[in-house]
């Protein structure tokens, strides 16, 4: 009988470990969001020939807008107001679904990938309606431009993520990760075209170069900027670091769904350790791939936009179709 | 004959190579340059002749291991020449009119493809080499190169379609029965050669009548029906 009164315990301690597991991984995400900003930033000035600013620089940029007072615009309604903390918090929750750093997350169950595109697509539309909410054209442009991109990558981010789901018979990312990185090193055509969809798809969701170039401030040529430009203090500080966060995110479940292999599929110490180890590693590869990248590319005119999004959804399709014919 | 050898990763390799055929196929329909589809075409040659030699090793079909060096010779190294010769001669390495704009016609092709996967089903059946399932992508490809063709005006874009479409066949026929004899394989490479040299005189004398490559001009050998 000292069994039954021992399995209690053990069933608390494991939900608390899975629990610190799950915190764990959401702080990693959320607090190591601006230092990858800030090394892809770094390896940009370095191709360019610039001074760079230091990997922290993001974080300096946050702490000094937090410290700063919110100036509003007239006529400002509650959804301006409310927007940035939308915002941060559906970053903040898909920090919590992603499997970053290890697969065993309880709140995984929650939230499939479809749901997870759900989230960004909630905080687009409430960045959307508050650059349109002051009336400035700029916002207004800016927010109608982003809309078009979304309503153009996120067929393809669905096919994409459809693509890994019949491969590992499950829509959750925890699975999918789980089972691409448990199998045996198979080379799946359909995954090869999924992962290059995926990637064009990075850039245009997160306004990287060819569709929009982060670090200007060019009126007519801005997307993700425009609608920024009246937020102030604290509320651009959250809206900043939310957009580092999606980067970190979009580029976890690239490296979830397609390099799975050293995420940890337990909540234990040291699988905790070494999965961080894992995606700082991998981190730091692909944020310099971006990099070399965005130092290689001109920026698309806006009507080329649609051109580079079909090819995102052509390669989709490939690999969807792919699976089909050349994997059964 | 060689000994056929049996591995899994080499035929996954096989269908990596069909599925990069496909890629270069839709890359062809994309590019708005001439020199960049000659490129292209090149890429397509190389890609296929891989495979080709893949095969012939899965296969141990020695005849495969020539086709898969006539495929590198001609189309990866001497058609290409060729074509950027003929290009430079002509000044024709600038942009392509296309009659239809492009991702409308990605999407006729992504269609098409849905087409020839479904088409190709039930020959999959019937057929006995290892890499069936790629004569599905084989047909895409020939497909595709017919849309290459019926949607650029211009005589030398429509002949780099016709090659591309030539790749396409000797891809499907590779994987459904590991190749053409021998001989037929011979003279349609060489027909393929001799025809791109042809083309060549063929495109100056349009210049020379028309003035220029657009074969809408063509039109005007018609006699008035009135």
């Amino acid at each position: 009988m000292t069994q039954t009164s021992t399995v209690p315990h053990q069933w608390i301690a494991d939900l608390l470990f899975k629990g610190l597991g799950e915190l764990f991984q959401t702080a990693s995400v959320i607090f190591f969001a601006p230092i990858f900003l800030g090394w892809v930033n770094l390896c940009r000035s370095c191709l360019q020939s610039r001074r760079p600013a230091g990997i922290l620089q993001p974080y300096r940029d946050l702490l000094k807008l937090l410290r700063k007072e919110v100036v509003l615009a007239t006529g400002a309604s509650p959804l301006f107001r409310i927007t940035p903390y939308i915002v941060f918090g559906s970053m903040g929750l898909a920090a919590a679904l992603v499997p970053a750093v290890t697969t065993d997350l309880p709140f995984g169950p929650a939230a499939d990938a479809i749901a997870l595109v759900g989230i960004f697509s909630l905080a687009r539309i409430f960045m959307a309606l508050s650059a349109m909410d002051i009336g400035t054209p700029f916002g207004d442009m800016g927010a109608r431009r982003e809309m078009m991109i979304a309503f153009l990558a996120e067929p393809a981010t669905m096919m994409v993520l459809f693509t890994a789901s019949l491969i590992s018979r499950s829509t959750s990312l925890s699975t999918i990760a789980e089972t691409l990185g448990g199998r045996h090193f198979t080379l799946y055509p359909s995954l090869v075209f999924a992962t290059t969809s995926f990637f064009l798809i990075i850039l245009a969701e997160n306004s990287r170069l060819p569709i929009d170039n982060p670090s200007t401030h060019l009126e007519l040529t801005m997307i993700h900027e425009a609608m920024l430009l009246e937020y102030s203090g604290r509320h651009l500080a959250l809206m900043e670091w939310g957009s580092s966060i999606k980067l970190l995110l979009y580029f976890s479940i690239l490296i979830s769904f397609f390099l799975p292999w050293g995420i940890s599929h337990e909540s234990s110490f040291g699988g905790l350790l070494s999965g961080f180890a894992f995606l700082v590693l991998k981190l730091f590869i692909l944020g310099t791939l971006l990099a070399i990248l965005e130092s290689t590319l001109a920026k698309l005119r806006l009507f080329r936009a649609p051109e580079f999004l079909a090819a995102a959804y052509l390669l989709a399709v490939i690999a969807f179709l792919s699976h089909f014919i050349l994997e059964v | 004959m060689l000994p056929a050898h049996d591995s899994p990763f080499g035929v996954e390799m096989v269908n990596l190579l069909g599925a990069f055929i496909l890629l270069v196929a839709f890359a062809m329909l994309a590019s708005r340059r001439t020199l960049s589809l000659i490129r292209l075409f090149a890429f397509q040659g190389f890609f296929l002749s891989m495979s080709i030699f893949l095969v012939a090793f899965l296969s141990g079909e020695s005849n495969l291991y020539y086709s898969a060096f006539f495929t590198l010779v001609l189309k990866v190294i001497l058609l290409p020449w060729i074509l950027r010769d003929l290009s430079q001669r002509l000044k024709i390495g600038g942009d392509i009119e296309t009659l239809v704009n492009v991702p409308v016609t990605m999407i006729i092709g992504i269609g098409v493809v849905v087409f020839s996967f479904s088409l190709a089903e039930p020959i999959l059946k019937a057929a006995s080499t290892v890499t069936r399932s790629l004569i599905g992508v084989g047909l895409a490809c020939v497909l595709l190169s017919f849309l290459v063709m019926i949607t650029r005006k211009k005589a030398m874009t429509q002949i780099i379609g016709f090659l591309s479409m030539e790749n396409g066949l000797l891809f499907s026929a590779t994987n459904a029965t590991y190749g053409m004899p021998m001989v037929v394989e011979l003279a349609i490479a060489l027909d393929v050669l001799i025809g791109a040299i042809i083309f060549g005189i063929f495109f100056f004398q349009i210049r020379e009548t028309f003035e220029s490559l657009d074969l809408k001009y063509f039109e005007k050998l018609k006699e008035d029906e009135e």
